[in-house]
């Protein structure tokens, strides 16, 4: 019995086969996409329906949506983030069964509905990196569905500054003999640059409308309060001046585009251009606008792009990475590497900490996931390239003075210790241990573990973890930084006293801070108009953002 | 609707000097304002919030025994107008209001 | 790598961001401003504890006497942050206290730094009455002689009776950040409909009630940066050129009105006002700093002076 080895190839051909009756062109009419996907899928498929954190192929969601469900039906989905009602009713209609993914922000409350309605099956809920990895191994797509900004007569696509997840879907599926259907916004005749290679895909569409991207990366820094100054402070001199810290990537939110925004005035008080916060792999913050204009920055690398940031970037190609054509090239898998090891910083703000430094967004009755935070917010044990930053970490970390040295990644969590509503942010137990129970996870789901977590810092001040010896000073350390929370009242003064002696926690004034100094006029930027009269004009704020 | 509390606390230091009274801070929500007067016992500042936001009573016992230990000062007194500040912008508004008083000419 | 200076300034002293009484501290000259009826004395509002409010100490306004450039003025500056600037009976009360002390006294000005949506709704009968006697306060205190200056440049705006207060005013300094209304963009947009306003559209409700058209439109007499210290030019500027209070100069207000309306009744956006009256490139005059501003426009304002 020969066994055939090109079985994949010989099944792509009798897809293409019969799509050729549906669509003989590469090009396929739009009314017509809806009966090439009834052909080209078969029951069962893997696909992923590119929906990544910025970009979503909605087009062909929607005609997806429309299938005849006895034709295709039971589908397993892959996707980096499940955002549109069209990837619900998918489930709905049982065009699909199960999911693999990242994120679902705006379904979160749906998609554990369907789960607890027995509506869906979730394979694992993934960090980024970690689903465009499994592409390659376990999980490799057989058809792919993506969304590009143009593309030729030949089927080559632009994905432009927002090009995120794409070239790592369409590698993988491509390979392996599966098809790669690309909605497009425009069919031009010749591209700015190629992104993907016409070779690689198999049909185009032309979106009715062209897909939208939210500016999830752009604060107002209006919205910037006084005690996220002084943590910003805080930080920038407790540790990003104390490490060294050159080379970083920020997580999304206020607290880090403080930081951002006093990089001109008090970083620059300490005298740190040119030695602090060089080297960034970022999206491209409006925030860091002011830094980049004042010779802070060397350069930045994206995981995708920011509406309104175009011009500004294109302007800016010494700092950012541009093609050819003078526009942003950004790579979401890239870009979660360079964080995760050519970075020796992490700082994100989180939801909920407990007493061991794990953190996590979970809230009860909403399945959210973890987008790409923990892939940098996790010390890269992989890493051997030294950094002072990484060493001096690796040396403050050193319990046995006779074991095998080893570099450490800083791993900062950012927190006020009360959120809205009063309600205290750090805790006993994270919600997330019932979230895991409700919903029959075999794992709570963490976003950022507390033995990867290297800082706290909080108003009340820096919690270095490194430093801790064993798990109770560990808890020590974060209830001494908790404030007036429970978990703060309840800490035992002395230890905490022990534990400020040995600068395992440090205050505003042990670090030098000037607490009011922390005020609103350390922002090198107060408004978006600031932001838009340092680019010189060149950014552009989406309408929501602006008053003008 | 509204909570009152009222607290008179030790302080440490030498008592503040007699100066006009400061207000700092807005009721806004999320913020509050703080009015310093000299006023009361010497080795004592007494301290009277009327808030909003109910049953954190245990909460600002905890922020104002600090407070009045980390500043020492006794012979005054302040009095709180509070729209749900969470303890670090209180702990701010409070620290911003008794500097602002003591920076005054006499 | 040498040091680059940063393209612009932050403004040190921002009016907008400033609350009522560092605004007013800032305004006048350095020391100067003495409260009348302070926050210690805790006159404050009694009408607000039914709804879970808590009091402010000074009701929302701080009420002075003061010296700008060494002359003597009362002024009042209202906190937005508190209840919207809305203004109550305790509020109120204030504002007229401080007009009949100026028709008294005779100070070289009335300054009010206007930050409120009107009326506030909680204290709604007595808020009405207030400002309505606050109206004729106002021009009471014209006709004794003091000039009444509005500033409007803070995060509420000026809308509701104070709008009308304010021009009810000799002059108006505003700065584009400010907003000069009537009914709001969320009243207007919740009776008539998102078609005729969409209030979500900071944009659209700069445009319309911004300081930049209020004062191509001449109804605000400067425009100026939003900066404290440049308020305080402007107010000096203003102290010496009332307006006057003559049927004569209402008779005249009354047919540039009219004039007005015929010119730009069927403009559908202040972009095609600006455009019908002559303004170079109108889509520009938004992002342009207030003094590069003042210069495009010259040619197309409206004003009277």
């Amino acid at each position: 019995m020969i066994r055939a080895w090109d079985g994949a190839r010989r099944n792509r051909a009798a897809r293409l086969a019969r799509a050729a009756a549906i669509s003989p062109e590469r090009w396929v009419p739009p009314d017509r996409v809806t009966a090439l996907l009834e052909v080209i899928l078969e029951p069962g498929d893997r696909v992923c329906l590119e929906g990544d954190n910025q970009k979503q192929a909605d087009f062909l969601a929607r005609c997806l949506a429309r299938v005849d469900p006895a034709r295709v039906r039971g589908l397993h989905l892959l996707l980096s983030v499940l955002a549109l009602p069209e990837h619900v009713e998918l489930f709905e209609r049982g065009i699909a069964r199960k999911v693999d993914f990242s994120f679902s922000g705006p379904q979160a409350v749906r998609l554990a509905q369907l789960v607890a309605a027995g509506k869906i099956e979730i394979g694992a809920i993934h960090t980024y990196l970690e689903l465009y990895a499994r592409y390659f191994v376990d999980l490799t797509p057989r058809v792919a569905l993506v969304a590009a900004l143009a593309a030729d007569r030949e089927g080559n696509l632009y994905t432009g500054g927002n090009t995120e997840e794409t070239p790592a879907i369409v590698e993988a599926t491509a390979f392996r003999d599966g098809l790669v259907v690309a909605q497009a916004d425009a069919r031009v005749e010749r591209l700015p640059r190629v992104d993907i290679p016409g070779g690689w895909v198999d049909f185009v569409t032309l979106a009715p409308t062209p897909s939208a991207i939210e500016p999830l990366f752009t604060r107002d820094p209006f919205q910037i309060g006084e005690v996220q100054v002084l943590m910003a402070m805080m930080v920038l001199k407790g540790i990003y001046v104390e490490y060294g810290v050159a080379r970083l990537n920020h997580g999304i939110g206020f607290d880090a585009a403080a930081i951002e925004l006093i990089l001109p005035t008090y970083g620059e008080e300490l005298g740190v251009r040119g030695r602090v916060a060089t080297h960034w792999a970022l999206n491209p913050h409006p925030t860091l606008i002011p830094a980049i204009e004042s010779g802070f920055v060397e350069s930045v690398y994206c995981f995708g792009s920011e509406l309104g940031m175009e011009a500004y970037v294109a302007a800016r190609p010494d700092v950012f990475f541009t093609g050819r054509d003078g526009a942003l090239r950004s790579n979401r898998a890239f870009a979660q590497t360079a964080g995760h090891y050519a970075c020796d910083l992490f700082i994100g703000s989180t939801l909920q900490l407990d007493l061991a430094g794990n953190s996590s967004t979970a809230t009860r009755s909403r399945i959210t996931g973890f987008g790409g935070a923990p892939n940098m917010g996790a010390d890269a044990r992989g890493r051997r390239h030294a950094s002072p930053a990484w060493l001096k970490a690796g040396r403050e970390a050193q319990r046995d003075p006779g074991a095998m040295p080893r570099g450490r990644k800083l791993v900062v969590q950012l927190l006020e210790t009360f959120r809205e509503h009063m309600q205290p942010a750090i805790v006993e137990r994270l919600d997330a241990w019932e979230l895991a129970e409700d919903l029959r996870m075999e794992l709570p789901p963490v976003m950022i573990h507390g033995d990867d977590v290297t800082h706290v810092v909080t108003e009340e001040g820096i919690a270095n973890l490194l430093l801790c010896r064993t798990a109770e000073e560990r808890a020590d350390a974060i209830r001494g930084v908790a404030g007036y929370t429970p978990v703060g009242r309840a800490r035992s003064r002395s230890a905490v006293e022990r534990l400020r002696g040995r600068g395992v926690i440090r205050r505003a004034e042990d670090l030098g801070v000037d607490k009011r100094r922390a005020t609103r006029d350390l922002l090198a930027a107060r408004t978006m108009k600031d932001l838009v009269r340092w680019s010189g004009g060149l950014y552009d704020p989406p309408a929501r953002f602006r008053s003008w | 609707m509204l909570e009152r509390l009222a607290f008179e606390l030790e302080c440490p230091g030498d008592p503040a000097p007699r100066a006009a009274p400061v207000v700092v801070g807005v009721v806004a929500s999320g913020n509050l304002e703080v009015l310093v007067e000299p006023a009361g016992p010497p080795g004592r500042v007494v301290i009277e919030v009327t808030t909003s936001a109910r049953g954190f009573g245990e909460i600002w016992d905890a922020v104002l025994r600090d407070f009045a230990a980390r500043h020492g000062a006794g012979g005054l007194r302040l009095s709180v107008n509070d729209a749900g500040a969470t303890p670090a912008v209180v702990t701010l508004r409070l620290d911003q209001a008794v500097e602002e008083y003591l920076a005054q000419p006499r | 790598m040498t040091a680059l200076p940063p393209p612009v300034p932050v403004a040190r002293s921002s009016y907008r961001e400033s609350n009522a009484r560092r605004r007013l501290a800032g305004l006048l000259d350095p020391g100067s401003l003495e409260d009348l009826l302070g926050p210690a004395e805790r006159v404050t509002s009694p009408h607000l504890e039914p709804f879970g409010i808590p009091a402010a100490f000074d009701d929302g306004v701080v009420v002075a006497a003061g010296r700008l450039d060494g002359r003597a003025v009362l002024a009042a500056s209202q906190e937005g942050g508190f209840m919207g600037g809305a203004v109550g009976e305790v509020h109120g009360a204030k504002l007229l206290g401080l007009l009949r002390r100026a028709e008294r006294e005779r100070p070289a000005a009335v300054l009010l730094l206007v930050d409120s949506g009107g009326v506030r709704l909680q204290e709604a009968n007595a808020g009405l009455v207030a400002i309505s006697e606050v109206m004729r306060g106002v021009l009471a205190a014209r006709a004794a002689g003091v000039p009444v200056i509005a500033l409007v440049g803070g995060g509420w705006g000026c809308f509701g009776g104070m709008g009308i207060v304010a021009r009810c005013c000799d002059a108006i300094v505003m700065s584009e950040e400010g907003r000069l209304g009537l009914s709001g963009p969320d009243v207007i947009e919740a009776t008539c409909g998102v078609e005729e306003l969409d209030a979500s559209d900071r944009g659209l409700v700069w445009r319309t009630y911004g300081g930049k058209h209020r004062y191509l439109l001449g109804e605000a007499d400067r425009i100026v940066e939003d900066d404290v210290a440049a308020f305080r030019v402007a107010a000096l500027e203003l102290l010496d050129a009332p307006r006057p209070l003559t049927l004569e100069a209402l008779a005249r207000e009354h047919a540039h009105l009219a004039a007005r309306l015929e010119a730009f009744g069927a403009s559908a956006d202040a972009l095609d006002l600006w455009r019908a009256a002559g303004a170079a490139e109108p889509e520009r005059l938004p992002m342009l700093d207030a003094a590069t501003f003042r210069g495009a426009v010259e040619a197309a304002r409206r004003g009277d002076r």
